[in-house]
């Protein structure tokens, strides 16, 4: 496993709010190509990491690394244009714009700088990827939840990110959606991308993960294939023990 | 350019080369009291809403930046010919601007707010002190020898680059970033977009263009003083004129500064105590009933008769 | 240590006038751009008792509280709630409130102008000097210092010891949460918005027996108020207290050592030091 290339390196990283800590002491690994699930109960500080990943919030201790350079000190937009591209746990659209203003946007000012029709024709492309193409024009705001879950993915994927951050995006889905969403995430891997995934769909974790770490209050309790951690004595008591939060 | 852009470039410059024949006129100082003021204010307003519309940022320091360039004005005339001014006033404003800017738009949206609330006051607070204690008068006479239409052309010119300004912005990576930023700046951010200075940089054109207007105006008054150059009432008239008009299409600011300014002038004389009254009235009914502006109302109207037309020609 | 005396005897009034913007801002999310015109609003109110009835500016008390809390009620309950309803989110009625107070502060500088017309008003309450370790203080100063410092202590009291106090508080945390365990959030909102409209405007009649009012200074103080309440940090009333005796002291040795005409810029001064140091107020903890 370890004849891969590190991508991310995460080492010994803390995130207080006043008294909280919500993410404690956490260290881990990203190969280039791999598909990692970062998985635990609610209120773990699973979001919290992927925040600080993508530097929505300042890391209070501890350094992110992404190749040789060190992102836990550098603002969002440096991250972002080093080629860190991101969906949110909500849905955040732009809501005055086109589905395809919203993937344009992801396409301009970041890892990829397009301008013009390049542009327009770049942003299609990832509509039409996320199988939204018929919908370009629609404001967002007539767009089902779903739909606006697909465009954010194609805003982060017009970026042309070397490093995706799947914050419960395959979360909601009917099985059929699933069953394409999964697949569309396998083939971004295949591409050569690397994906942090927060998931809380049992299928899903099991079928893409190489690998998954496991949060429990703020630290990392496992870390393994999906076979080996979810079967992990510590695992189990964090998901359904009675020192559940 | 698309074909519906040249058309309407075309039909904008036709609209500003009959505007700029109301000089000849008969009756034209009657005449020119009215379109100037109103001229005055399409720029400022229209200014104004480049920066405040997209971005939410509320600014409430017109006067501010059209104080500085209107007090600017007599002392850079002793040592500099008028037309040297212009730009000097411009490159004033926008650095007042990116102060304010560097200073407040890193925050959130309140500190800009309270910032621009006060900061007229505070210039002027200053060069009073400044006055009074080193240069030891209180105002400035301003010598030049402009006339009323040579304002008026001036402000015309004036509109008409804030327009070609306005609309070079809104195709260019800038006036993208600014939307993408006033839809949700978090978003902007993980897409790579440098915020502060994008904000920084367009709060620096509405600021150059306001103290432009300022220096332009002051040759009206043969001596100014501070209480004159910086007068709240020109921020308040900014904000009320752009709000009724829209703030979310260039030529919104305009179809609220026409009416307004006309209704202004009418109130002003007629009831000259009750004016700061009658002002704050007018605002409140068009942040309650007109929230998205006169332009929002007739784009709404506009699309409800293209949408009813179009079930007509399906069914 | 004269100047510092009378800076702190200024800035507890200052204090009032703060908290009174702080229950506006903090507990009803209004922030209230025509808080300095309520103030104004008591001066005249003070000037008007003194003159015409020749009693006490502190008789206006009487009456001021309890009008300013009754307008204030008003206002909030017929111009802001509905903005309130109105707003898809909170940025929305930021902008709203932020555009609906400027408009009332300019209505109402528009009355004051019409009633009272454009002049200075000043009266002359207590213009005799007390001393203290051998310095001078006009004995107006004090009496509002002290009274000031009777409301501010009622108000902390209320705050922190009473059960309408604790609802005031969680609303002030968390509006959604506070609603969630049965606190009437509108009804505090209101009752919040109308008592710092009263407190601003009890702040007005203190500072109306040593200052100089005219109709329009309004934006003045509210500035000053929102320099403390940010300094101070938004919903913390020690805060606010210690920014207030700050800002008092920094206006009056700005007034003696170099113009008694640059009392707002002394504010802005801090402000700009606030926002480059300590956006997050003088006790606050980082956020980011």
């Amino acid at each position: 496993m370890d004849n891969r290339v590190r991508v991310l390196e995460v080492r010994n990283v803390t995130r207080r709010f006043g008294g909280l800590v919500a993410v404690n002491d956490m260290s881990f690994d990203v190969h280039e190509q791999e598909v990692m699930g970062l998985i635990g109960p609610n209120g773990s500080g699973k979001t919290t990491m992927m925040n600080l990943i993508s530097g929505a919030l300042r890391v209070s201790g501890g350094d992110i690394m992404m190749d040789d350079q060190l992102i836990s000190d550098m603002p969002a937009r440096h991250i972002a244009r080093a080629g860190v591209a991101r969906t949110f746990q909500l849905v955040r659209m732009l809501p005055t714009m086109t589905a395809l203003e919203n993937v344009m946007a992801g396409a301009v000012f970041g890892h990829k700088k397009l301008w013009g029709r390049a542009l327009q024709v770049h942003a299609m492309r990832q509509l039409e990827r996320v199988g939204m193409g018929t919908s370009a024009h629609l404001p967002t705001s007539a767009l089902t939840y779903i739909d606006q879950k697909r465009v954010e993915l194609a805003r982060a994927l017009a970026a042309n990110p070397r490093i995706i951050l799947l914050d419960e995006w395959l979360a909601g889905l009917n099985p059929t959606e699933l069953r394409t969403g999964i697949e569309l995430i396998a083939d971004l891997r295949a591409e050569g991308r690397t994906i942090i995934l927060v998931e809380h769909v049992m299928d899903a974790i099991r079928s893409l993960c190489d690998r998954c770490v496991v949060m429990n209050t703020g630290r990392k309790i496992a870390e393994g294939t999906p076979a080996e951690v979810l079967s992990d004595d510590e695992v189990i008591r964090a998901y359904l023990g009675d020192d559940d939060d | 350019m698309t074909r519906k852009e040249v058309i309407y470039a075309v039909l904008v410059l036709a609209a500003f080369a009959v505007l700029a024949f109301i000089p000849s006129l008969p009756n034209s100082a009657a005449v020119l009291s009215l379109v100037i003021p109103i001229t005055m204010y399409t720029v400022l307003a229209t200014s104004w809403a480049l920066f405040s519309g997209p971005t939410h940022y509320i600014s409430l320091a017109t006067a501010a930046f059209y104080g500085v360039g209107a007090y600017m004005m007599a002392p850079a005339l002793e040592v500099m010919p008028y037309w040297m001014v212009l730009p000097i006033a411009a490159l004033s404003g926008a650095l007042l601007a990116a102060l304010v800017g560097a200073m407040t738009l890193r925050l959130s949206g309140v500190y800009f707010v309270i910032f621009t609330l006060g900061l007229a006051e505070m210039v002027r607070q200053v060069i009073t002190w400044y006055q009074n204690n080193f240069a030891g008068t209180r105002g400035n006479y301003v010598f030049v020898d402009i006339n009323d239409a040579q304002i008026y052309w001036q402000l015309l010119a004036l509109a008409l680059l804030v327009y070609l300004v306005g609309w070079l912005i809104n195709r260019s990576r800038l006036g993208f970033a600014i939307r993408i930023i006033g839809n949700d700046e978090l978003v902007a951010r993980h897409s790579g977009i440098n915020t502060a200075r994008a904000k920084i940089l367009l709060f620096m054109v509405s600021g150059a263009f306001a103290a432009v207007v300022g220096a332009v105006m002051t040759p009206r008054f043969v001596y100014i003083e501070p209480a004159m150059a910086f007068n709240p009432e020109v921020s308040f008239l900014v904000v009320i004129m752009a709000l009724l008009g829209g703030v979310h299409r260039l030529w919104g600011p305009l179809v609220g500064a026409i009416p307004f300014a006309l209704t202004w002038e009418v109130i002003a004389s007629n009831f000259p105590a009750q004016t700061v009254l009658l002002m704050g009235i007018a605002f409140l009914l068009v942040v309650y009933y007109i929230p998205s502006g006169v332009a929002g109302i007739m784009e709404k109207v506009y699309f409800r008769a293209r949408q009813q037309r179009r079930e007509v020609s399906h069914g | 240590m004269q100047i510092l005396i009378t800076g702190i005897l200024l800035g507890g009034v200052y204090a009032i006038v703060a908290m009174g913007l702080s229950l506006q801002y903090g507990v009803a999310r209004i922030m209230n751009l025509a808080s300095g015109e309520m103030l104004v609003a008591g001066a005249f109110a003070a000037f008007w008792v003194v003159m015409a009835h020749s009693f006490s500016p502190y008789v206006a008390l009487l009456w001021v509280v309890p009008g300013a809390f009754v307008f204030n009620w008003l206002i909030y309950r017929y111009l802001l709630l509905p903005l309130v309803r109105r707003a898809k989110s909170r940025g929305q009625l930021e902008v709203d409130s932020i555009l609906v107070t400027f408009g009332l502060s300019f209505a109402l500088v528009g009355i004051f102008l019409m009633v009272f017309g454009g002049s200075f008003f000043n009266y002359s309450y207590l213009s005799r000097p007390v001393e203290f370790m051998g310095s001078r203080y006009g004995l107006n100063r004090v009496v509002a210092f002290w009274i000031a410092v009777a409301i501010c202590a009622a108000l902390w009291y209320w705050i922190h010891y009473t059960r309408s106090g604790m609802a005031i508080r969680a609303v002030s945390v968390d509006p959604v949460s506070a609603g969630l365990v049965a606190i009437d959030v509108p009804r505090m909102s209101t009752f919040a918005f109308a008592l710092g409209g009263a407190v601003a405007a009890s702040g007005g009649v203190l500072l109306s027996t040593f200052l100089t009012f005219d109709a329009s200074v309004g934006i003045v103080f509210t500035m000053k108020a929102l320099i403390i309440v940010i300094m101070g940090g938004v919903g913390d009333m020690r805060g606010a207290i210690v920014a207030a005796l700050v800002l008092g002291m920094t206006e009056t040795v700005v007034a003696r050592l170099v113009d008694p005409g640059l009392t707002l810029a002394s504010a802005y001064l801090l402000f700009v030091l606030v926002l480059l140091f300590r956006p997050q107020g003088l006790f606050g903890r980082s956020t980011t």
